[in-house]
């Protein structure tokens, strides 16, 4: 698996293949923790202007702008306020938090400090999905590190600062990984998502403004901070800044997780040639999903020629989304009836129950699919599956319902060949 | 006296004894209440639920009135909880909990030929456990793993980049070590 930045210097993954990266002595050699003293000398609202200026978008799926996201924090409350990092990592195609957590654990531990000081928070959760259980470790050796230095608990560096960050683990539920099911979840509650609003950011974890924010979120803000939130930005686009991870899997030939500065030019080149082609070379693409499993999948021609760049706005453009930046490659030998059968038995499984739509919907669709699996297949399945994704989409409690039905409707459109071969089978046309 | 209940098989379904822990598994358990506040015991839940099971081998009755009491909870709050994760075991399971993750990367580069190749050297299908209790087969959802697919992971311990001959090696090897 390849571990790499392409079109420009690794940021995200400077310490990835640095003999004991994970160490605090050589991440301080690499210039670890600079940021955080330097930040430690700059106003909260400095802080925050930076992150903005940065154009940060939340690397978690929804793409939301950090900076903007830390502003609604209430400055003046009198409830102790919380940073939560997301590590529940579990959309399907997605690893690249995984990498960093592994090997460069001190720059999330950096990145939520500096958070923490620019928001006035005491205490950081970070809450890793449960599989993550040897990560866990790695993390709780740096932060004992980072506390033996002075950098994590009581005044830290000599300041009135004090911040505590713990680790946290969920057990095996997809749902967790949003952020109000997070914080039922780290409360020691079923991960049932909340009503929003209030947003997380008034009343997240213990009822406390809170900040949720995705692991690679976390990790580059140091980066911000030492290159100062306009330069950053310009690594990428404007309304996309900096750099991002995407993770790659299916039929390539070199898998792995690539750095790639947001807006790069194009989708077709990166798969076809940065990440080493199709995996046989005498099959040809047939389909991506380009942001883990919920977000449009796309077919051949939506890519080939089309000059699909790689940011929020070009993967719109090109009919899907950026997502968590899950590239799952598919050629010719794929079925994308049974491709999105699949997915729906993953989001069927990962259904948290709470409202009707998705956890009925959910479980119809799979019979369906079972059906036509079975050599049952019916003309009119495809319509009624559509029905169904319909009945899901946009009446559901959580986003989790949208992310069910889009892969179907998309698959329908975009791939009608492979599904009129399974649902016109039994009429002989 | 302890209050059982059973059912018409005269299976014990309800318990209400309390498992016991050494003071060395108590204090870790302990060690966990730190991160959370005074008031908020109950954050601490999951992550005691895994000492339970790790101890006890899955999630027991005796287990949950435990954390019921560690962590001033009704039993019932305990397995509304438990129940919900997947990593719970409600059930024992082997000594080895194989877990072949099923999800789309994995699918399309090879599961269905890997778990087929595991289930027919131990002859169990998916969710059933050996007669010798070294192990147990689950298919399970994406572990985050997608790039080395396709892989499982037996416990807490990730096996990436699988092929027939390395899922044999590594059952001899499992095997040898009972
Ligand atoms: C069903 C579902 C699953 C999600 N899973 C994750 C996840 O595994 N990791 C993550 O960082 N965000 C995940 N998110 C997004 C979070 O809700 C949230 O937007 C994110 O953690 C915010 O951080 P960011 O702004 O830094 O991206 C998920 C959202 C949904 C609806
Ligand atoms: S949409 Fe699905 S996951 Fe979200 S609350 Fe409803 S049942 Fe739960
Ligand atoms: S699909 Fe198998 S690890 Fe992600």
């Amino acid at each position: 698996m390849e571990i790499k930045a392409i079109g420009c210097e690794p940021l995200q993954l400077k310490m990835m293949h640095v003999k004991d990266g994970h160490t605090l002595k050589v991440y301080e050699d690499h210039g670890g923790y600079k940021s955080l003293k330097k930040a430690m000398n700059m106003s909260s609202d400095d802080i925050i202007n930076e992150v903005k200026a940065s154009a940060l978008r939340g690397r978690g799926g929804a793409g939301f702008p950090t900076g903007m996201k830390w502003s609604f924090v209430p400055r003046d409350s009198p409830k102790p306020k919380y940073i939560v990092c997301n590590a529940d990592e579990s959309e399907p195609g997605t690893f690249k938090d995984r990498y960093l957590l592994e090997r460069d654990p001190h720059a999330l531990i950096e990145g939520m400090l500096i958070g923490a000081f620019a928001l006035g928070v005491e205490t950081c959760y970070i809450y890793y999905r449960g599989e993550y259980n040897y990560l866990i470790d790695i993390m709780d050796k740096a932060i004992e590190e980072a506390r033996a230095a002075n950098l994590v608990g009581r005044n830290i560096l000599g300041t009135d600062f004090s911040c505590e960050i713990y680790t946290h683990t969920g057990a095996g539920a997809y749902i967790c990984g949003e952020e109000t099911a997070l914080l039922s979840s780290l409360e020691g509650f079923r991960g049932h998502p909340r009503m929003k609003p209030p947003f997380p950011a008034i009343e997240g974890v213990y009822a406390c403004p809170t900040v949720v924010n995705n692991v690679e979120t976390l990790t580059s803000v140091p980066q911000i901070i030492e290159m100062g939130g306009i330069a950053w930005r310009d690594l990428g686009t404007e309304k996309s800044g900096g750099t991002k991870l995407w993770s790659v899997s299916g039929h390539v030939k070199k898998p792995g997780v690539y750095e790639l500065p947001m807006g790069y030019s194009d989708m077709e080149k990166f798969i076809m040639e940065d990440c080493g082609g199709m995996l046989r070379d005498d099959k040809k693409l047939k389909a991506v999903i380009p942001g883990g499993s919920s977000v449009y999948i796309m077919n051949a021609d939506q890519i080939i020629g089309k000059n699909v760049t790689l940011d929020y706005e070009g993967l719109v453009e090109g009919g899907s989304m950026v997502g968590s930046g899950g590239f799952i490659v598919m050629d010719e030998t794929v079925d994308v009836v049974d491709s999105t059968k699949n997915l729906t038995e993953f989001y069927r499984h990962e259904s948290c129950g709470w409202c009707t739509p998705c956890r009925e919907g959910t479980d119809w669709l799979v019979k369906i699919f079972n059906r036509v699996a079975d050599g049952g297949g019916r003309p009119e399945d495809a319509q009624l599956l559509l029905d169904i994704c319909d009945n899901i989409e946009g009446k559901s409690f959580c986003p989790l319902g949208d992310a069910a039905a889009w892969p179907i409707q998309s698959a329908v459109k975009r791939f009608p060949e492979d599904f009129k071969k399974h649902l016109f089978q039994n009429t002989g046309i | 006296m302890a209050s059982v209940a059973t059912d018409y098989t005269n299976q014990v379904v309800y318990t209400d004894e309390v498992a016991d822990f050494s003071p060395e598994i108590v204090e870790e358990m302990r060690a966990h209440l730190v991160k959370y506040p005074a008031d908020r015991k109950r954050s601490a839940l999951i992550p005691l639920l895994f000492v339970v099971q790790r101890e006890r081998g899955y999630i027991d009755n005796e287990g949950v009135n435990f954390l019921a009491k560690f962590l001033d909870l009704e039993v019932t709050d305990v397995w509304e909880t438990a129940t919900f994760y997947s990593m719970f075991n409600m059930r024992p399971v082997g000594k080895y909990h194989i877990q072949v993750c099923k999800t789309l990367s994995c699918r399309i580069l090879g599961e269905p030929e890997i778990t087929g190749h595991i289930c027919d050297r131990l002859g169990i299908k998916p969710g059933e456990t050996t007669e010798d209790g070294l192990f147990t087969v689950t298919r399970v959802e994406c572990l985050g793993s997608c790039g080395t697919a396709p892989m499982m992971q037996i416990g807490f311990d990730y096996h990436e980049d699988l092929t027939i001959e390395k899922v044999d090696r590594l059952l001899d090897t499992l095997k040898a070590g009972k």
